[in-house]
């Protein structure tokens, strides 16, 4: 339901919203600019009799003078083509430079508060600053959400590169987007009057003038009596009307002076209504506040790139909720897929799971979990495909799932398998899928295949899964889902380097050319990216269809692309890249994989990766300009064979890049794996972590159990786990 | 005499004007604003007797009754009687723009004393009140006066 709110309204106002946030952020820089061009006026102790005096002087044909917001004096007089205006310097009352409210800063007032079109755009503006708080609002309430909580609302983003920009960046604009549409509406509310703003509250004007000759400025008490800091605006009589009065408004109230006594005769102390007024107009506007404004049109400068990078999002689920082909209804299906997915990633993953059913000759029903509950009479399997949101929680369109679970009542014939989504730097991954396994375990329901996990959406995983079902089903089945490939580019090997032939591990660094693009492909996006080492490498190997993913062990800046690769018996793309030499191409494309990176700054950092795990560290070491302090832990075989970038560890320790090396084999006497070394070297570890030190582990799927084994273990008397680390975003995983 | 009860009854429904009687005539108000650079001005433009007292509205331009008080002369003259100007009220008047209007005008009131005042005031630019004062007259019809900032001519021809 949020979610749709916030999709609905952000889709339909998205246009005039980006002309009233633009023109604000203009607007914002103004009261700034102003200040910066204000003379420096040492105004205090000046007497706005005395003001008086010395502006008549200068200006004899003086009709107003108004200090405006900024501390800038100005004097307002009958010039030959109309109203003119000249700032002056409080204490010498001489003209510093005329005064003209620029074109540009009404033009843009106008387009943002009205669109140009009067009242009714006025109410426009006012419907869209009451549009932005409700995205606002329901934007930071989606992020707790999914981060699991209003207490968690800071911690650290997870997903795509793009659903972290657009949250991050909604976190650090929302305070002062409350701000500015809260203020607005309650500006946009007194223009229609609907809340009162004190402002015509003026005294009533005196009756009966007392008449006589006008007395000297410099003899009248009142004036002599008030600060130029405190003063508003002060009106001079006319002199054409012997009956008219001085009209004096300072920052405590406004009433009208005799010109020929010298008295108040009347007064009017401002409302507590007008100085509400005042300040949510000075807080919005930045006007005296200029700081504020600043921020403000900071945040709003914002919305733009929220816009846009929402829109994205938006349309990438959308297309993945296209209509699946050849669904058939639940009373003559005999087999149902089940889909819960808040992304619509998982709606992908299900479309080929329907689509490799449908051509082995089974009629399959797709829906989404919520949609659970009909009879199935010819069902014969049920699939559970499912991601989880936020942490452990459903996903938008499964929430109902376990409810309605128990409205089915007695265990189907059928049999099921559930199948998890998620990414496992997220804590609790899979967690909702775990939950609809045991709930349909506990209700007697009769398995097929137990429950699986797929990380980060990898479609080996997905075929792996495929595999195991083939059997189970005894037919072939192959589920090549292929998630939206993006353009390939053919990379050159200029480099390689071999290690661990002689332990039976053939290990191999590769380093490519950086693919050259032209600025027009650059430009439209299908030049070869930025890309940052953790980041993926997919290889296309000819003829297959999925790709083949390895960390990157170099960032853009290095110029140069390079992995690391095991050699796996019979792998294809293992075989392929290591049959290849220099000058030799591989089509192949960067998959970002923005959460595993270290934390920039000061903090230490504990780098663990066995084999050819050590890549993307070795890349995170590379590029670690900032002699941030770093911490490697290898785990090899045999260090004259195995040890992976040995010769550049050496150069990187001798520069600082690296902190410590703790390097540790297991095919020596005396050796281990990295677990033991990571025992061995508890009480350090401790202090680290203790620091503040985030871990980063990177390797098979063994090495990163033990490793997460063992620091829970040494990780006891510190109070803290993994589980713990991982919520602070400071222990990631990268596994394969 | 006669004529006296009339204007101060006329003055109470703040309408100077008097439809369909022989002794009224219709009279065109046309007044051009400078292009002074700003948004669009409020008008009043209302009537005073010889001794300065104020007699009613002919036209106020502007339909925000909160920023009448910037109509300072006016305002105070009239003492805010907003209720009574219903049906003389419109749109403001751009920088540059003109605006005219016809309005029925008792015989009574020309060269009798009787002015005609005019206050202008637009967002964040000065007040004028008294932007243009002109005495009543057969003879003034039809010539153009100048405002004291923000009005390039006024004329009221009959």
């Amino acid at each position: 339901m949020l979610r749709w709110i916030h999709k609905i309204l952000a889709l339909s106002v998205i246009i005039p919203l980006m002309a009233v946030v633009i023109s604000g952020s203009v607007l914002s820089v103004m009261p700034a600019l102003e200040r910066a061009g204000a003379v420096s006026h040492p105004a205090d102790g000046i007497s706005v009799a005395e003001l008086a005096v010395r502006t008549v002087a200068t200006h004899p044909g003086v009709e107003q003078i108004k200090r405006l917001p900024s501390g800038k004096v100005v004097a307002f007089y009958a010039g030959t083509d109309g109203p003119a205006a000249m700032v002056v310097d409080p204490s010498s009352g001489e003209p510093v430079s005329t005064y003209a409210p620029s074109a540009f800063e009404r033009w843009m007032t106008n387009l943002h508060r009205s669109f140009f079109l009067g009242d009714d755009g006025r109410m426009a503006a006012g419907a869209a600053a009451l549009a932005l708080l409700v995205l606002t609002l329901s934007g930071v309430q989606m992020t707790a959400r999914r981060l699991g909580g209003w207490a968690r609302l800071l911690d650290r983003s997870r997903g795509g590169g793009m659903e972290r920009l657009h949250t991050d960046l909604g976190r650090l604009a929302t305070l002062g987007l409350i701000v500015s549409t809260l203020t607005a509406l309650f500006l946009s509310l007194t223009t229609f009057g609907l809340i009162p703003d004190g402002q015509s509250q003026a005294p009533d004007f005196p009756t009966m003038a007392q008449g006589g000759s006008a007395l000297p400025l410099a003899r009248i008490e009142v004036l002599r009596g008030i600060d130029v800091s405190q003063l508003r605006e002060l009106t001079f009589p006319n002199p054409a009307d012997p009956t008219d009065f001085f009209r004096l408004t300072t920052a405590d109230g406004e009433g009208y002076v005799d010109p020929a006594s010298g008295k108040v005769l009347a007064w009017q102390d401002h409302t507590v209504g007008r100085q509400i007024h005042e300040f949510i107009y000075r807080v919005h506007t930045g006007r005296g506040l200029w700081w504020v404004g600043v921020l403000l049109g900071l945040s709003a400068l914002g919305v733009p790139v929220l816009g846009v990078s929402g829109t994205v999002l938006w349309w990438r689920r959308r297309r993945a909720h296209a209509p699946i082909a050849a669904n058939v209804p639940a009373r003559t299906a005999d087999t149902v897929i089940l889909v819960g997915s808040e992304g619509g990633s998982t709606w992908g993953f299900a479309r080929t799971l329907h689509a490799a059913l449908t051509a082995n000759g089974h009629t399959v029903h797709t829906v989404a979990m919520d949609c659970v509950a009909r009879p199935y009479p010819a069902a014969q399997r049920m699939f559970l495909l499912t991601a989880t949101h936020g942490v452990g929680t459903a996903p938008t369109n499964a929430g109902a799932f376990l409810e309605r679970l128990d409205q089915i009542g007695a265990p189907p014939r059928f049999r099921f398998a559930v199948l998890g989504f998620g990414d496992r730097q997220f804590p609790q991954f899979c967690q909702f899928a775990r939950d609809v396994d045991a709930a349909l375990t506990q209700r007697g329901w009769t398995s097929l295949l137990p429950l699986e996990t797929i990380d980060r959406q990898s479609p080996q995983e997905f075929a792996r899964w495929g595999k195991a079902l083939s059997s189970v089903m005894g037919e072939d089945l192959v589920l090549a889902h292929v998630p939206e490939r993006p353009r390939t580019h053919a990379l050159t090997l200029i480099d390689r380097v071999d290690y661990g032939t002689e332990v039976q591990a053939p290990n191999c660094v590769l380093r490519f050319a950086l693919p050259e693009s032209s600025l027009l492909a650059r430009l439209a996006g299908r030049g070869w990216p930025r890309f940052s080492a953790g980041d993926l490498l997919a290889i296309v190997p000819p003829g297959v269809t999925l790709p083949r993913y390895y960390s990157l062990a170099s960032s853009a800046r290095d110029a140069f692309v390079e992995i690391c690769v095991r050699k796996h018996p019979g792998g294809l793309c293992s075989g392929l890249l290591h049959g290849l030499q220099p000058g030799d191409q591989i089509e192949a494309f960067v998959k970002p994989n923005p959460s595993f990176r270290p934390v920039q700054g000061r903090k230490p950092v504990i780098l663990i990766g066995a084999g050819t795990g050590i890549g993307p560290l070795a890349g995170f070491i590379r590029a670690n300009r900032g002699r941030q302090p770093l911490h490697l832990y290898f785990g090899g075989r045999d260090p004259q064979s195995d040890f992976l970038y040995r010769r550049e560890i050496q150069e990187w320790l001798g520069d600082r890049r690296l902190t410590s090396l703790s390097a540790v084999f297991s095919r020596v006497r005396g050796g281990g794996y990295v677990q033991d070394r990571l025992r061995a070297d508890a009480d350090r570890l401790r202090t680290l972590i203790g620091a503040g030190a985030q871990v980063l582990v990177c390797g098979g799927r063994e090495m990163a159990a033990g490793v997460k084994e063992t620091l829970g273990e040494l990780l006891v008397p510190a109070g803290l786990t993994p589980g713990l680390l991982k919520d602070e975003g400071r222990y990631l995983e990268d596994v394969y | 005499m006669r004529i006296k009860t009339l204007l101060a009854g006329l003055a109470m429904t703040t309408a100077l004007t008097v439809p369909g009687l022989a002794m009224a005539r219709p009279v065109t108000l046309t007044t051009t604003l400078k292009n002074y650079g700003g948004n669009g001005a409020y008008l009043a433009l209302y009537v005073t007797d010889a001794s300065g007292a104020y007699k009613g509205t002919l036209w106020v331009a502007g339909s925000k009754s909160k920023y009448y008080s910037h109509l300072s002369g006016w305002d105070r003259a009239s003492r805010g009687n907003v209720a009574g100007i219903n049906g003389i009220t419109g749109a403001s008047v751009g920088a540059g723009r003109t605006l005219k209007v016809t309005v029925d005008l008792a015989d009574a009131l020309f060269d009798a004393g009787y002015k005609l005042h005019i206050d202008v005031a637009a967002e964040d630019m000065r007040d004028s009140p008294s932007e243009v004062v002109v005495p009543l007259t057969a003879a003034g019809a039809g010539r153009p006066v100048a405002g004291r900032s923000y009005v390039q001519t006024f004329t009221y021809d009959m």
